[in-house]
């Protein structure tokens, strides 16, 4: 169901997120901030022979920013940190079927957060 | 679709009662005249329309009918108000005192006036939302032309003392202007007695149509009009009235008049259960506005580590519809981001910008029932938990609730 100014797959994801919670022994976290509202992303990722096995993530923020997170958890799960990198905030929208043009920055945070995880991965695993 | 149907935002505007619908349904049909073309039947029908109307405001907030001039609603009665008194006295000075919490159709008119060489003092309100008398008694200088205090505010509720503001403003002979909009039909208001030169006041609010407004203007209050044109409202406004809004205006005017103390009571009530319920089934609460000098059926609060927007949406799935003043739900017809702020009402009481993203305003309205706020109360801490468990400062919370820290 669309409501308000979402589409009907942004309402899906926000009502039913997927992989919410924590990694305990996550291989990279990334925490990423929206100055403009003060909304938050934290992202856990499991990586195992370069590629993410596993994804969760808490975000505290408006429909459009817990959607794209759960969204975006979908989208990295099973690819390689390199294809992870390569997501941009507009894979992120257009997966939900586009967003409100002054939502568009909390897909950003959903991008920043992967960038942000993985370096912190990187950062632990030096090549 | 969401099972419920439960209106909680009275604040935003009341469903046309339909008395009022009844008493406009002869001026959308078969009287369509122009009072401005009174000669013939037609216009005459639309002259006594209007006339009558205008009575029925005047004592609905106990003025002179002359003193009534109609606008297309409160934004437009604000602009006329502020800019109308601002011209009309520049010769006496360019000064205004206008409080912090007030709506946009006021704030934002003030602006062009400053680009046109006037000086604004801009009151603050305490953490309850309330403007205090002293500071509006030194905030006067002698060029001061008008004084602008809200009568209640929409989105925290909270009452303004306009009595003891209006007695200020009289005694050093400034004019005051009231926005009435949120209280008007909800709470008694006698002109006369707020000592008030210049009250808004807006037919939606109180169960009438959408689109009519009025200024209250006292008699011998110069204002210049803001709209240029025939010579409609005693000159103050140009323009063909609305004439079948103006008569529901006056007709939910005199409805208001009669039953406002039992919605009153109702509302109280309905008020007091929607608080309490909320206050002993979520934590980490904290009610906004004055605790008791409020309107009727308002219950307004942020909720700590969960989000507005996502309260809203998750609010409105189950069938029930408030409001925020939440960054992340303002503004979503903006183009980009620099169009999301935090209310500017709660940044005044000094709830923390990153914070004010909770809050959440009900605004119960006659219609509304105490089954309707028990199943607001049945889903609301359920939401709140699940905001929680996405939220990441409040894990963090927890973790330190563990480590004894
Ligand atoms: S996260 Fe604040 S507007 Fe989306």
């Amino acid at each position: 169901m669309a409501s308000g100014p979402y589409s009907a797959k942004v309402m899906d994801h926000f009502m039913n997120p997927r992989n919410v919670g924590e990694i305990e022994d996550a291989s990279g976290v990334g925490e990423v901030g929206n100055p403009a509202c003060g909304d938050m992303m934290r992202l856990y990722l499991k990586v195992e022979g370069g590629r993410i096995v596993d994804a969760k993530f808490r975000t505290f923020g408006c429909g459009a920013a817990i959607a794209s997170s759960s969204m975006l958890t979908e989208m990295i799960k099973g690819k390689t940190v390199e294809e992870a990198r390569a997501i941009t905030n507009r894979h992120v929208a257009d997966a939900l079927d586009g967003l409100p043009a002054v939502k568009i920055h909390c897909s950003v945070m959903a991008e920043e957060a992967v960038k942000s995880a993985l370096d912190d991965y990187a950062r632990k695993n030096p090549a | 679709m969401p099972l419920a149907h439960i209106f909680f935002d009275h604040i935003s505007t009341t469903p046309l009662d339909p008395r009022v619908l009844e008493a406009m349904m002869p001026y959308l049909t078969e009287w369509y005249g122009n009072p401005s073309s009174h000669i013939h039947d037609q216009g005459q029908r639309a002259v006594q329309a209007v006339d009558a109307a205008r009575a029925e405001v005047a004592r609905f907030v106990n003025a002179n009918p002359q003193e009534i001039v109609f606008t297309s609603g409160s934004t437009e009665a604000n602009n006329l108000a502020i800019k109308g008194a601002a011209a009309a006295c520049a010769k006496k000075g360019k000064h205004l005192v206008v409080s912090e919490v007030e709506h946009f159709s006021v704030l934002n008119a003030l602006p062009p006036l400053r680009n046109r060489g006037y000086e604004v003092t801009t009151l603050s309100a305490d953490s309850d939302g309330k403007v205090d008398p002293d500071d509006v008694r030194r905030a006067i200088r002698p060029d001061t032309v008008l004084v602008s205090v809200m009568h209640a505010n929409a989105e925290i509720g909270t009452i303004e003392p306009i009595g003891e503001i209006g007695r200020i403003t009289r005694e050093r002979e400034v004019l005051f202007h009231t926005d009435a909009t949120a209280s008007a039909g909800h709470i008694p208001l006698d002109v006369r007695e707020a000592g008030a030169d210049l009250v808004t006041l807006s037919a939606h609010n109180f169960y009438g149509p959408k689109g009519t407004g009025a200024l209250v203007v006292r008699e011998g209050v110069r204002l210049d009009s803001q709209i240029d044109g025939g010579f409609q409202e005693m000159g103050f406004r140009a323009g063909t009235e609305n004439v079948p809004g103006i008569a529901g205006m006056g007709k939910a005017a005199a409805i208001a008049s009669s039953e406002m103390g039992e919605w009153a009571s109702h509302l109280r009530r309905l008020e007091k259960r929607l608080r309490d319920g909320i206050a002993s089934s979520v934590t980490h609460l904290h009610f906004t506005g004055h605790p008791t000098d409020r309107l009727p059926g308002h219950v307004s609060f942020w909720v700590e580590y969960a989000e507005g927007e996502s309260l809203l949406l998750f609010l409105s799935v189950h069938g029930v519809m408030a409001a925020s003043g939440s960054a992340c739900s303002s503004n979503l017809k903006g183009r980009d981001e620099e169009d999301l702020v935090a209310s500017h009402v709660l940044r005044a009481i000094g709830v923390p910008s990153d914070i004010c993203t909770g809050s959440i305003t009900f605004s119960m309205g006659k219609g509304n029932t105490e089954q309707e706020v028990d199943h607001v109360l049945s889903v609301l801490p359920g939401i709140v938990r699940r905001l929680w468990e996405m939220s990441p400062t409040y894990l963090d919370y927890q973790k330190k609730i563990l480590q004894g820290g």
